[in-house]
């Protein structure tokens, strides 16, 4: 057993660390955010530059031959910046399932350029009535011709103002909610019959409603076999997760970090507020909460390769639950202990405070993974 | 002892309600049950018609113009006005600075400022915490020197709730600076549009402009507009202090909360059916449902207490910290209701009338704003570290 950072690791660690040192103060991340797009172009031809598009995929699919802990290192640090780009869509996602299901073609058309920056995804799952479940999915895609015709609506579908591609996931057989008769499908971001209502979020990313009306793709838009695409959105959801776990760890560090130096200048009744021994063991809770937060991320990133989808999937849920406990906990009482500033829009602590709540809601949240968790144990 | 209402009460209860019907606008209503934002309308309208009715200033005695009711009357008004929708009383008039008026005031200032707060007519706001004097009150700075017939005021102010409606605002300033930090403080009352008085808006972290800093810049205030005697604003602060801890518990707007989250989970689906047929969920909202009735018992027996002349005491302390815990878990509860929904950010469905459809269902957009929003419920009023203090020193004599 080893938990240290290779020197390449370390790296790329000080290399992410700089970049948001350099990139995302607080004032410049209120920019980015207030731009159209919500993220720089500059940005993203850098993290290509730097290799970070294509560090997590095997040297044969045109990456860099790294993994769950390189995605990790970066998401981690991302998370302390409050990142605005788009890489948990383009990269985590969308990448992950073309390198996961794609054919030799698609991966050549699709993620090669993805590497280097060029091409950018959105990955539609969610529909009104979804909730958490990934298999409760009503998009309609008929047989026509050689091709298929997508019509029904998706929502919440990060990053879709800014995508080349949507990756659509749509029933071609079986009844509501069930796993098997799922398909995904690669859709040009542009093709007729597709229109979009753009949104912020709560946190400052960007989002869409997307109807499809008789969207016409050909055959080859097929990512993986036709019905069977279950198991692969449930693998490139867990790894999201788990990369999304890495982020909260960093927004946790960074609010924790605030907050520690908030209570140690902010003075009151003469002294500063953080000499009070109720601030101090809250203080000592958000510590041991990042700490918890940090340990179950990187056993879910050390797991989340195993061959054994159970495993996976129960170190992904594993560390949900822990990120969702965490963060409220981290969020919360940086509020609290910021008092009155800790709720404006003037500090950085409501802006983390905000992402590590919408984190808590993405994918499923803490009691919908206690289930999910649950479940896979009781079934051992 | 008996928790039945007589006949008498209950019809006083369907005279509310009646009132509330009729007068109540739909527009307010409908923001109420979807948790939108308020404008200043939406106050002040409502507030001038309970005002002409005499019940707006419903605590006060008769002897200043209130209905002279008693607790069980309090109870239900407050109760079915939230029931029907109706936005809470700004308490910064009727139940902060006209009960320091007409317990500390002259005759003068009681003929002269009463009315305008029963009637609503004149907005208030109150001037207490200013940047070094947050939890620590009694640190203010905010100076008040008297030059003949008048004050001069310099300082500033800020966390001041709707600054940017009042016409008048109640400051805690220091008039003596050589003694002791809690006997050199005047509460003084400023017109808001003397010269030199600044307000500027601080936006909230859901986007909202509710809380003001105010900038006091050589304000002249005239000498007459001071509340009691020059140095003893202390004892009209924790006065007003006491006064403000027993309605924040809001409790008749949390059962309204729970009401509501229950419609909310009817209505969210999950797995083909909805969010009430998932027992993990439905636990949590009846734990919090029991909750609120705790407080609410508590609640009714302080008020029991009060009624048979008795003041309320430091626990009240208690129903503060819990009422702010609970609003919040609903709060909470509310936005994991809606879910994934709850990640759009609708700044034009919270704050103004407009025809855009929401995303998602139509209490989608407020929820999670009113989480993170929430969380001043805490920290404002005396934060719960404050209040804990307060129980364990005054309460429990440790």
């Amino acid at each position: 057993m080893d938990l240290s950072l290779s020197d390449e690791q370390k790296q790329l660690k000080d290399a992410a660390e700089r970049f948001v040192r350099d990139k995302y103060t607080f004032e410049n991340r209120r920019k980015i955010a207030a731009t159209e797009r919500g993220w720089l172009p500059e940005n993203w031809s850098q993290f290509a530059e730097l290799g970070w598009l294509g560090m997590s995929f095997s040297e044969e699919d045109g990456g860099y031959g790294g993994g769950p802990i390189e995605t990790m290192i970066v998401m981690e640090e991302f998370g302390k910046g409050l990142v605005l780009e788009p890489f948990l869509p383009t990269v985590v996602l969308g990448g992950g399932m073309i390198a996961s299901a794609g054919t030799k073609a698609q991966k050549e058309a699709l993620l090669a350029p993805m590497i280097e920056g060029k091409k950018q995804f959105a990955f539609a799952w969610l529909e009104r009535q979804s909730r958490y479940n990934l298999a409760d999915v009503s998009l309609k895609a008929t047989k026509e011709g050689a091709g298929w015709s997508l019509s029904g609506h998706k929502g919440v579908v990060y990053n879709a103002p800014s995508a080349d591609h949507i990756i659509v996931l749509a029933r071609t057989a079986g009844s509501a909610r069930e796993p098997k008769g799922l398909t995904l499908f690669i859709v040009d971001a542009k093709a007729k019959g597709i229109s979009r209502r753009d949104y912020p979020t709560q946190d400052a990313l960007r989002a869409s409603e997307l109807t499809f009306d008789k969207v016409s793709v050909g055959a080859d838009a097929v990512l993986g076999k036709v019905d069977e695409a279950f198991p692969v959105v449930e693998g490139a959801v867990d790894r999201a997760i788990v990369a999304l776990c890495a982020e909260a760890t960093g927004c946790m560090d960074a609010i924790n970090a605030a907050t520690l130096e908030y209570i140690k200048t902010r003075k009151q009744f003469g002294v500063p507020i953080g000499k009070f021994q109720v601030l101090q063991h809250r203080m000592v809770d958000c510590f041991t909460n990042a700490q918890e937060a940090r340990s179950m991320t990187l056993m879910a990133s050390l797991k989340i390769d195993d061959k054994d989808a159970t495993v996976r999937a129960k170190a992904a849920s594993g560390a949900k639950v822990q990120i969702g406990k965490s963060g409220k906990f981290c969020g919360q009482s940086a509020v609290q202990m910021h008092g009155g500033m800790g709720v404006t829009d003037e500090l950085s602590v409501s802006h983390y405070f905000k992402r590590l709540t919408m984190i808590d809601l993405m994918f499923g949240n803490q009691q919908h993974h206690l289930t999910r968790y649950s479940n896979l144990a009781m079934a051992a | 002892m008996d928790l039945a209402l007589k006949a008498e009460h209950k019809a006083f209860a369907d005279e509310v309600r009646a009132f509330a019907r009729e007068n109540l606008s739909p527009a307010t209503r409908e923001k109420t049950f979807s948790g939108k934002h308020y404008d200043r309308d939406d106050h002040m309208v409502w507030q001038q018609a309970l005002g002409k009715k005499g019940w707006l200033a419903y605590t006060w005695p008769k002897k200043y113009g209130g209905p002279g009711w008693d607790v069980t009357q309090r109870f239900l008004f407050e109760n079915v006005l939230a029931e029907e929708g109706a936005p809470r009383i700004l308490p910064f008039g009727p139940k902060m600075v006209g009960p320091v008026i007409y317990t500390f005031g002259t005759d003068e200032q009681k003929e002269r400022f009463l009315p305008g707060i029963r009637s609503s007519e004149v907005s208030w706001c109150q001037g207490y915490s200013e940047p070094g004097a947050g939890s620590d009150l009694a640190n203010l700075r905010t100076r008040a020197v008297r030059e003949g017939d008048h004050y001069i005021v310099n300082g500033q102010k800020t966390w001041t709730s709707f600054a940017h409606w009042g016409d008048w605002i109640f400051c805690l300033v220091r008039t003596n600076t050589e003694v002791k930090a809690q006997e050199g403080i005047s509460f003084l009352l400023i017109d808001m549009k003397t010269p030199g008085v600044t307000v500027r808006p601080i936006i909230m972290t859901d986007g909202a402009h509710h809380v003001n800093d105010v900038f006091l810049d050589n304000v002249k205030v005239p000498v007459e507009n001071l509340i009691g005697k020059e140095n003893e604003g202390w004892t009209c602060a924790k006065f007003l202090l006491a006064n403000e801890r027993l309605g924040i518990a809001e409790v008749p707007a949390s059962k309204r909360g729970v009401s509501v989250l229950r419609q909310i989970a009817r209505s969210e689906p999950q797995n083909g059916s909805t969010l009430a047929d998932d027992p993990a969920f439905t636990a949590q909202i009846a734990d919090i449902d029991l909750q609120v009735q705790a407080l609410e018992m508590s609640e009714l027996r302080v008020l029991s207490t009060m009624a048979q002349g008795g003041a309320p005491g430091p626990e009240v302390s208690t129903l503060k910290v819990r009422g702010s815990e609970i609003q919040q878990r609903i709060a909470e509860l509310t936005m994991e209701a809606v879910g994934e929904y709850a990640q759009p950010y609708q700044p034009g469905m919270l704050f103004q009338d407009t025809n855009e459809t929401p995303i998602g269902p139509d209490h989608a957009p407020p929820a999670a704003p009113r989480y993170f929003n929430m969380r001043k419920t805490s920290i404002y009023g005396g934060s719960t570290e404050i209040q804990k203090n307060i129980v364990s020193k005054m309460v429990l004599g440790l």
